[in-house]
């Protein structure tokens, strides 16, 4: 597939190579937290991104540290989009104290809030008002910001998927609604769960642009991002994305997939695979060499080694940290 | 030796009985089956919930009763109401606890009250299965303890399980019960195994159980800090001090009388909620004692719950937050003056 000579011109080199160097840092780290987890070294639930690597990117490819994003359970993949230290989101998912949120948090509640990263969400659906809310607020103190709410097909039959999306409507704010949808929902087909053909299609019913792209082709959600992300910003209102995309992996670690066939996981893995797709494209546009995109895997799969030696090596929180940092100020007992 | 099985899989023929004996009897949640509409699967789920606690019931009984929903709580947790309302005998799963901050209108506004408001034309034959509890990792959003919130809506039923053999007998009296029935089952509790009888019984719901024996002290427990209290009982033992340990098994409503008998007898009490501390279970089971057996006491009552924080993910810190026998253990010195104690 050729890069058009539009998207030549909006898509530097620079900027291709880092976005291809992200999709990586994604897809490492995951298959790095995969083969971890299965030692027994990370506690709890992580759910991976891996496969979905072209949404993240494509989108946060446009935003800097004044826009904010909302996340999902499936998070790692936005954080490290969105400028998260790979160090610091190492050692959360092992429950560090060095970790982005000392620990308390975890892999479905990494955040780092200067980065303009407004959390992963344990709770489908939290994303919608969140996202709605830093795009008001953003809008006010008129900031330039706008703000971006992934969530998954899962979500878009959530009550909050109406609330949130209809709110940011009326009120015409800088609001990118980007729905991944990877086909399941936990392992429930996105066809039985949705009453819809297409999530894009419910845009209609809040009057505003939705448009369903190749989530799995770079480009395609480079573009369709960049228009949506010029409309918020020139205050025309929200849009809806919808990324046809796909996990590599389970819902969460342990999940044995039994609802995916041997066939549509080969397919993805291999020629749908979106990191394969962005490379060729990149080579055949001479945007890149093959030469620094072997560099580019080298100098991730070395980050990611320094992360994990970084989280290992980290301390446990000390036993005083489990009652900080739930309110600003607080007194128990109240006033003396 | 009679036959021991986990906690799931009790919970899993509970719902098996009533679902053979009622045809009204249906099962609602997300992923209770999995993979819904897939022809490879053919009739076989794909997870059976997702600790697969239900798995294999769709086999049985048919996505007609077993029916996976979208991930929307309001949406189906809802419907369960006014199906209940309507003559079917519904048991939705609310997959974690924590996920009643998306559908708490449906339980507090709509299914505990329309009785009410009807003026007693309605009823609400409706189990909400939901899962808590810490230990498991599982973070801020997946892992509280939320029953004394529900104990505090009139119109709602509160059980929380803490064996196997309670478990099964306790929901199938849910489920056969005619009011709306929240009841809680503790993730970290579903692989434990015990003794469960055989076929259909049920164990009223009301009705205390006292796990343990003892003279010396009262420790209420709740879901599974009872096992908590049974091992800090066993160690109190070792002293010569016997501990009575008594599990409520509901919350609501809430056997008063095994309690306040309990209390008379050993003249202290310590409550174990492994929920936030404030406005929980064990103060009300403290103002209950406080109220009604306050002469019996010879001693403060005292309560060993989390902080009032919420649950760390951090395995360091969420060991910390969770009630422990060592924790049981230092209060109960200060009800018995034996320094001892803490040494055990």
């Amino acid at each position: 597939m050729r890069v058009s000579e539009v998207q030549q011109e909006s898509l530097t080199a620079a900027k291709a190579k880092w976005m291809y160097q992200k999709m990586v840092e994604i897809r490492r780290f995951e298959d790095q937290v995969h083969e971890t987890f299965s030692t027994g070294t990370i506690p709890g639930f992580v759910h991976l991104y891996a496969g979905e690597e072209a949404v993240a990117v494509g989108v946060c490819s446009h935003l800097d540290d004044k826009d904010y994003i909302t996340s999902t359970h499936r998070g790692h993949g936005h954080c490290i989009a969105k400028g998260c230290d790979l160090k610091g989101m190492m050692a959360e998912i092992y429950g560090k104290a060095t970790g982005l949120c000392k620990g308390k948090g975890g892999s479905m509640h990494i955040a780092d809030v200067s980065k303009g990263m407004l959390g992963a969400n344990g709770i489908v659906g939290g994303g919608f008002p969140l996202a709605t809310g830093a795009g008001l607020s953003a809008k006010l103190r008129k900031t330039g910001g706008v703000a971006v709410c992934f969530f998954g097909d899962g979500a878009n039959n959530h009550g909050t998927f109406h609330e949130g999306i209809n709110q940011a409507a009326i009120w015409d704010l800088p609001v990118i609604f980007v729905a991944e949808n990877n086909g399941y929902g936990e392992s429930t087909p996105f066809e039985y769960a949705s009453s819809c053909k297409s999530i894009a299609d419910r845009a209609t019913g809040y009057n505003i642009p939705g448009e369903t792209v190749d989530g799995k082709d770079t480009m395609a959600v480079y573009e369709a991002a960049q228009r949506a992300v010029e409309r918020a910003r020139n205050g025309e209102g929200p849009s809806l994305i919808e990324c046809v995309t796909y996990r590599n992996y389970g819902h969460f670690e342990g999940d044995a997939q039994t609802y995916k066939t041997q066939g549509e996981r080969e397919q993805h893995l291999n020629e749908l695979d979106a990191i394969i797709r962005f490379r060729e494209q990149l080579l055949s546009n001479n945007l890149a060499t093959e030469d620094e995109l072997h560099s580019i895997d080298e100098n991730v799969r070395q980050a990611v080694a320094d992360a994990v030696e970084f989280a290992e090596k980290s301390p446990m929180p000390e036993a005083d940290q489990l009652t900080t940092d739930v309110y600003v100020n607080y007194k128990p007992g109240g006033e003396e | 030796m009679a036959r021991q099985i986990s906690f799931a899989d009790a919970i899993n023929e509970a719902i098996k009985e009533t679902m053979r004996n009622d045809e009204n009897v249906i099962l609602l949640g997300e992923d209770v089956a999995g993979g819904a509409d897939l022809d490879h699967l053919g009739d076989e789920d794909a997870w059976g919930g997702v600790m697969g606690v239900t798995k294999g019931l769709v086999q049985e009984f048919g996505r007609d009763r077993i029916l996976d929903t979208p991930i929307a709580e309001a949406g189906y947790v809802g419907a369960a109401v006014s199906a209940a309302a309507t003559g079917m005998r519904p048991i939705a799963e609310l997959m974690f606890n924590d996920f009643i901050g998306s559908c708490l209108d449906e339980v507090m506004n709509q299914g505990a009250k329309l009785r009410y408001m009807f003026g007693g034309h309605a009823k609400i034959p409706l189990v909400i299965r939901t899962m808590h509890g810490a230990g498991f990792r599982a973070a801020a959003q997946h892992s509280q303890t939320l029953y004394g919130m529900f104990t505090a809506i009139p119109g709602v039923k509160v059980v929380v399980p803490s064996s196997p053999a309670d478990a099964k007998g306790l929901l199938i009296s849910a489920i056969e019960d005619d009011d709306m029935v929240v009841f809680f089952e503790d993730k970290t509790l579903y692989n434990v195994k015990g003794e469960v009888p055989e076929g259909h019984y049920t164990i009223p719901i009301g009705k205390a159980d006292i796990k343990r024996s003892g003279d010396d002290l009262t420790i209420v427990a709740i879901g599974k800090q009872v096992n908590t209290a049974l091992t800090a009982a066993d160690q109190l033992a070792q002293k010569g001090i016997e501990a009575e340990v008594v599990d409520p098994r509901s919350l609501s409503p809430l056997d008063e009388n095994t309690i306040l008998k309990s209390v008379q007898k050993t003249s202290r009490l310590v409550i174990v909620d492994e929920a936030n501390p404030r406005c929980n279970a064990a103060t009300d089971i403290s103002a209950l004692v406080a109220d009604k057996g306050f002469d019996y006491l010879d001693a403060p009552i005292k309560m060993v719950t989390a902080p009032h924080s919420p649950v760390p993910f951090s395995p360091a810190l969420e060991d910390l937050y969770l009630p422990s026998p060592e924790k049981i253990l230092a209060v109960v010195s200060e009800l018995i003056d034996d320094e001892s104690i803490v040494t055990i």
